[in-house]
């Protein structure tokens, strides 16, 4: 029965998660699911968050991983496909591996506070399955989309629109690519060693699940050591020799408890007798605070290097973060690159960084006007940001934001060069820090307020030229309120002709 | 030629004559049966003040000789506003849904077989569609709103007569239509200083940046010439006055109440330039070049006083 209910559970989540990911048309504009993952939830120090899940954990155990985690119902995917063709396949019993998952996670901390985010964002459950889902997942769902709006179409129908589908980064393409294969292969043939071996989130949540109230208990008197139990258990965790369960390894998947024919399994409050068990975890436990104690010394020696190459370079053009990610070193800090905002982008202005931010900040968003530029109205990516990288932003607040400034090239603009008319820059700006202003020959010209602009980038995306562009604010400034116009004549007029 | 037929010509002959000069139109307006009821008194700008949208409609309508003079019973019909910003119906950026709304029930009326309703917009679209009220207000009156945010909707067409611009990518709805009706808003621009009707043609082609760099205003006159719109109806009611075309906020935004209808672009963007420069006055009506050049063109004329003007307050 338990089985049952977390085998719905599960696929109601990754339905619903994922199509927060490829949904293009808005339907579900704030995804909440998103926003109740660990990894963010850490990163933003969403404390709220972080104390239910663990609550959650130290009552449940690592239920989490089953029926929360994307990445972890995902690999259930790979693992019930592998049983599809091979009907005899079976686990058995591994001991912990300790070492290699403190180890782990000692080094992402490490990359993470050298700014080398990257890194952490790449192994990171909930991004790595959130890239999948926006670089391979959702071009799929949009080439369907489009079928269905070519023959809709045909009929004169026009209830279905189609949707550019484009590659948005080949990093981050190839990333997700091997995401998929890596962790494909791992759970298709060895069950859940990823979230046992590799993930942080796995290995902070086993810390605590070790410790849970409710947990899957054998009934010693019932049970006959027929193994099969063990053999069902993509974990490796139950040692039906023993009659012991890894409690850090188990993920409450409850395919164990079907599996029992003596019935001697079961979901429920652990009972004191447990001594053995605890004296096992005491000792884990001291490798692992060495290991923490290690990594913390190191990582405070360690300089935050990366960053500094990030704003130092001054022939290439500062990139632009996004609206509310306040600065490049706050983007680096929170982004796990799980590129919802990217997905989430109306109009396609976030991409995921190559190395403009430098080498920890690859695959984290990065606004580039070349297939439209970010609607002046617009805070989905700011709204959704479940890991506090881009802060929420009303949309007056927003207004008055500038992640980036107008640069204007009069060398190359049209209006110089070929002497025709021209203003679309200014035409789409929504603050008049590009306004045209009179030159030769009756012509007009653009003239930017430097301080006015809010970096939307609308005059670089129309500019037939490139002849304007907007250079990023490595940290975000306030862009100045517009003046109102008085010679304007509000009521008592005439036709006029 | 049977009766269908000889009555397109004759509608077809009349919109060309309509766009060429206006002195022929009375007389080819009289010569109309059946569906033109058309008398001596018609207008060829109706310029009204001081009414809801829909009732300004009705009375311009009616001085022009009503809609049967411009499309025929089983025509497929395109409107064409402007939906190119992310603004909602206060703000003025895009043409007043309930305008549009009380056009289609009159091609409705009229006979009209298909009426389809689309703009290449500026701002994303879906957000321009949804914000501006227009996709919600044109389905629920029963016209098929269109989209255009991608280039497969658009065809390559021949512009003969164009200066600049000797072909384009117009929309296929345009280009497969039989009639289409331009509904401009009227606003303040910043670099062409007022946009209306013949600056929402930007709105039927693909590549706007070619606009731009080969010369804004000739390329917006040719594009005028490909197909040109059997009626021009221009939103006054409420206008950007200023930090145009979007208008910053609601302080941008006078509440004009005015509406102007013509088949002839130019006469009409001439009368709504006049109206415009009295209220934003630190434009001067000579400086907007795109209506002289539309002229020269052959477009129309701008010479208010030797076609009929009819000016009615509500």
């Amino acid at each position: 029965m338990f089985r049952k209910i977390r085998i719905a559970v599960a696929i109601a989540v990754i339905a619903i998660l994922t199509f927060g990911f490829i949904d293009f048309a808005g339907i579900i504009d704030n995804p909440l699911l998103q926003k109740i993952q660990f990894g963010p939830a850490l990163l933003s120090l969403s404390i709220v968050t972080l104390v239910c899940l663990i609550a959650a954990t130290l009552l449940l155990g690592r239920l989490y991983c089953s029926v929360i985690c994307p990445l972890g119902i995902f690999q259930d995917f790979f693992n019930w496909l592998s049983k599809k063709f091979d009907k005899k396949k079976k686990y058995g019993y591994k001991t912990e591996q300790p070492w290699l998952r403190w180890g782990v996670l000692a080094v992402l901390v490490i990359a993470w506070i050298c700014g080398f985010t990257f890194l952490t964002g790449l192994v990171e459950p909930y991004s790595a399955y959130g890239r999948m889902a926006d670089e391979l997942f959702r071009p799929v769902y949009l080439f369907g989309n489009n079928l269905l709006a070519t023959i809709f179409e045909k009929f004169g129908n026009y209830s279905f629109f189609k949707v550019v589908i484009s590659l948005k980064s080949i990093t981050a393409f190839a990333v997700a690519l091997l995401t998929l294969l890596v962790v494909g292969h791992i759970s298709y043939h060895y069950g859940r060693t990823w979230c046992n071996a590799i993930c942080p989130v796995g290995t902070l949540l086993g810390f605590f699940s070790r410790f849970s109230l409710l947990r899957i208990r054998i009934d010693k008197d019932k049970c006959n050591h027929c193994l099969a139990c063990q053999r069902k258990c993509k974990a490796y965790c139950i040692d039906s020799k023993n009659q012991a369960i890894d409690y850090s390894r188990c993920v409450d998947c409850f395919d164990c408890i079907d599996a029992c024919k003596q019935k001697a399994l079961s979901f429920g409050p652990v009972k004191c007798s447990k001594a053995p068990n605890e004296n096992q975890t005491d000792s884990v436990d001291e490798s692992k605070r060495q290991f923490l104690k290690s990594t913390l010394v190191i990582a405070a020696l360690a300089p935050a290097a990366l960053e500094a190459k990030v704003t130092g370079k001054k022939d290439e053009r500062v990139p632009m973060s996004p609206p509310g990610s306040i600065s490049h070193r706050n983007l680096l800090q929170h982004c796990t690159a799980c590129h919802l905002c990217v997905s989430k982008c109306p109009s396609h202005v976030l991409k995921p960084a190559g190395m403009e931010y430098g080498l920890g900040g690859i695959m984290q968003p990065v606004m580039k006007f070349d297939d439209g530029y970010c609607n002046y109205d617009c805070n989905l990516c700011s709204q959704v940001c479940p890991a506090g990288a881009i802060r929420p932003l009303t949309v007056e607040q927003k207004h008055s934001t500038q992640p980036g400034r107008v640069v204007f090239n009069k060398d190359i603009c049209v209006v110089n060069v070929n002497r025709t008319s021209c203003g679309a820059c200014a035409e789409h700006c929504p603050v008049q820090a590009i306004h045209m202003v009179p030159f030769e020959g009756g012509l007009t010209i653009p003239q930017t307020t430097p301080e006015l602009c809010v970096g939307c980038g609308g005059c670089e995306y129309i500019c037939p030229v490139k002849a304007v562009h907007i250079e990023g604010n490595p940290v975000h400034l306030e862009a100045k309120a517009p003046e109102q116009d008085n010679n304007i004549q509000t009521d008592n007029f005439d036709f006029g002709f | 030629m049977d009766r269908r037929e000889f009555l397109k010509t004759l509608a077809a002959a009349g919109a060309l004559v309509t766009v060429k000069s206006s002195g022929m139109m009375d007389v080819m307006a009289s010569t109309m049966p059946a569906t033109a009821t058309a008398s001596e008194g018609n207008a060829d700008l109706a310029a009204i003040m001081n009414g809801e949208p829909a009732a300004m409609l009705q009375a311009a309508m009616k001085e022009l000789g009503g809609i049967g003079r411009f499309i025929n019973k089983g025509d497929k019909i395109v409107i064409k506003p402007n939906i190119g910003w992310d603004r909602t119906p206060e703000l003025a950026g895009n043409t007043n849904p309930d305008l549009l709304v009380a056009l289609i029930k009159m091609c409705q009326d009229a006979g009209a077989a298909e009426i389809k309703v689309f703009d290449h917009t500026c701002d994303n679209w879906t957000r321009c569609y949804d914000h501006s009220g227009i996709e919600a207000a044109v389905k629920k009156a029963g016209a098929t709103m269109v989209y255009a945010h991608e280039r497969s909707s658009y065809q390559q067409v021949d512009i003969p007569k164009g200066k600049a611009l000797k072909s384009a990518e117009v929309h296929k709805a345009i280009v497969e239509c039989d009639k289409w009706i331009n509904v401009p808003v009227l606003k303040n621009h910043g670099g062409a200083l007022m946009t209306c009707a013949m600056k929402n043609h930007m709105g039927i082609v693909w590549d706007r940046r070619a606009f731009h760099s080969r010369g804004l205003h000739q390329c917006i006159a040719d594009i005028c010439t490909y197909k040109p719109a059997v009626l021009h109806i221009v939103d006054a009611y409420r206008t950007v006055a200023t930090n145009g075309p979007q208008g910053r906020s609601a302080s941008d935004v006078v509440l004009t109440k005015a509406l102007f209808a013509s088949a002839d672009i130019v006469a009409v963007d001439t009368a709504a330039g006049k109206f415009f420069t009295q209220i934003n006055k630190n434009i001067s009506f000579d400086d907007i070049e795109h209506i002289p050049d539309g002229q020269q063109l052959g477009l129309g004329t701008m010479d208010l006083e030797s076609i009929n003007v009819k000016r009615v307050r509500l």
